[in-house]
């Protein structure tokens, strides 16, 4: 997979999502804007769900550009602890199970699989209960 | 302010989808309404601010009404610029200036959600290319979370429009005129967790006018003196949370809606526990829910309580959305704002028929939200 766009994932591995931080509050967002206002930051790699919704209907396109297919999938805003709140897809979890406060950790999704080469879209997915304690 | 501002006539276009006629031509059947409701002709009009978001420029309806060289300034502000264009015309009347002018607004949306553009937001594309230029996201989601902390059901969600069909079943102008029973809701096809279908209003069509004067023009004119005691549009404090945000702050922060109300009761130096029948933005259910509590007429998670209870009901202790609201009356945006003051002004003229509140209501509140974090308040008092 090939990131959607530049600047979102550190070249790191795994990767991290890049933030911006404004060099004057301190206060960080995501993604990074173009600005000189806004430094380049690395992100904690887990947080917690602050809250997520279902997308059940296939968004207009243009802009979206997934498969033509539909199956729904589920968004989430990830708090990273004392940085931002992050909007991504939820991946590797049930809709069912998904609960706010529920430790995640980043990952990456393909927008449309079928695509050559598909492009990747930042993702969380449920911290399993061994990774986390060890 | 430093003079009293009275509404002194009213119109509207029925709300809905009318084919064949036009946005600008339903602000304009508005406008004639508004003037014979009035009592008074185009001419005497000294000055109008117009709102539209999709329906053109509304300064074109000089054509149709006549070319008597009135100012005529339009407003475009999201989902507020009905209440910005009232706003501005309020001004113009407390500010001494004039004695008589009016605001109108209208739309005509095409069906289905309304399309956004990343770039129009300063967003980057794949932010659209991956799916979240879409509106009934981000309001799922805000509620997902109001629910959570506040302990607010789901069934909670489904009262609010069973009673906004329900009121709207009373208003000859609404679009949906159906009521519908809380199970049949719970269990349509669900459009964005925890939010079904029939729990987001749709883009529709309408037009209201206003027609504006000091006391004394309006004593003048023999109508019943409806103040306009307060008036405030405002826009969002840090670290609110609004549509179409890739992030948000960590440090939470309040509303434009908390501090639009707060403002507006200060200026008609009354509370929330004054007023006799409110209109809230509720372009979703959750809107209306985390509206009652923004506006300080609840407490967080009290509306459970609330709505259980039927205190918003048309005969509760607050009437909340007498007219059905955004989700009866459906959201021409240029039009939606001024639509919940045509009702206030009918119900404390007593004039809402099947739907008017008991008790001889002499407060009423309205209040409109929208994109990036704007909301406008009004207050009128008989």
């Amino acid at each position: 997979m090939t990131p959607i766009a530049d600047g979102l994932f550190t070249d790191e591995s795994p990767p991290r999502l890049i933030g911006g931080q404004d060099r004057e509050s301190g206060r960080i967002v995501f993604p990074c804007p173009v600005s000189d206002r806004y430094e380049p930051v690395p992100l904690k790699r887990e947080g917690t769900l602050w809250s997520y919704t279902v997308q059940r209907f296939r968004p207009k396109s243009p802009p979206y550009e997934g498969p033509d297919a539909f199956e729904p999938w589920a968004l989430g805003y990830v708090e990273l602890e004392g940085e931002t709140i992050v909007e991504a897809r939820l991946a590797n979890v049930d809709f069912d199970a998904i609960e706010i406060g529920m430790p995640l950790c980043l990952t990456a999704v393909p927008l449309n699989p079928a695509e050559e080469p598909p492009r990747a879209i930042p993702a969380f997915e449920p911290v399993l209960e061994k990774e986390r304690s060890a | 302010m430093s003079q009293d501002v009275c509404i002194v006539g009213i119109g509207i276009h029925p709300f809905g989808r009318t084919d064949g006629v036009s946005g600008l031509d339903q602000g304009v059947f508005a406008v004639r309404e508004a003037l014979s409701d009035a009592g008074i002709d185009w001419p005497a009009i000294q000055f109008a601010y117009g709102a539209s978001d999709a329906a053109g420029n509304p300064d074109t309806m000089v054509e149709r009404l006549g070319l008597t060289g009135v100012q005529f300034i339009n407003v475009r502000n999201g989902c507020a610029a009905g209440g910005s264009a009232l706003f501005s015309a309020q001004m113009a009347i407390a500010s001494g200036q004039y004695d008589i002018g009016m605001a109108v607004g209208f739309d005509k949306h095409p069906r289905g959600a309304f399309d956004a553009k990343p770039a129009e937001y300063g967003l980057p594309d794949w932010y659209g290319e991956a799916g979240y230029m879409v509106t009934t996201q981000f309001f799922a989601a805000k509620i997902m979370r109001y629910m959570h902390l506040h302990g607010i059901s789901r069934e909670t969600l489904a009262r609010v429009p069973e009673k906004a069909f329900r009121n709207g079943a009373k208003n000859e102008n609404a679009w949906r005129r159906e009521p519908m029973d809380l199970e049949a809701i719970l269990e349509a096809p669900m459009i964005s967790d925890p939010y079904c279908k029939y729990m987001f209003c749709s883009p529709g069509e309408g037009g209201v006018a206003l027609i504006l004067a000091s006391e004394k023009k309006a004593r003048e004119l023999g109508k019943p003196i409806v103040r306009l005691k307060a008036a405030t549009m405002r826009t969002r404090p840090p670290g609110s949370f609004e549509v179409f945000a890739p992030s948000i702050d960590v440090t939470r922060g309040g509303t434009s809606t908390q501090i639009a109300s707060r403002d507006a009761f200060a200026q008609a130096g009354i509370g929330p526990e004054d007023i006799a029948v409110a209109q809230l933005q509720d372009t979703e259910s959750g809107a209306e829910i985390m509206h009652m509590a923004e506006n300080g007429f609840c407490a967080d998670g009290e509306q459970e309580e609330w709505l259980a209870e039927g205190r918003t009901e048309i005969v509760g202790r607050l009437p909340v959305n007498t007219d059905g609201g955004c989700l009866a009356n459906g959201e021409p945006i240029g039009a939606s704002g001024l639509r919940q003051v045509y009702e206030n002004v009918l119900q404390l003229r007593g004039d809402a028929g099947a739907r008017q509140v008991p008790g001889d209501p002499r407060t009423a509140y309205s209040h409109v939200y929208g994109a990036p974090g704007v909301s406008a308040v009004t207050i009128l008092e008989r």
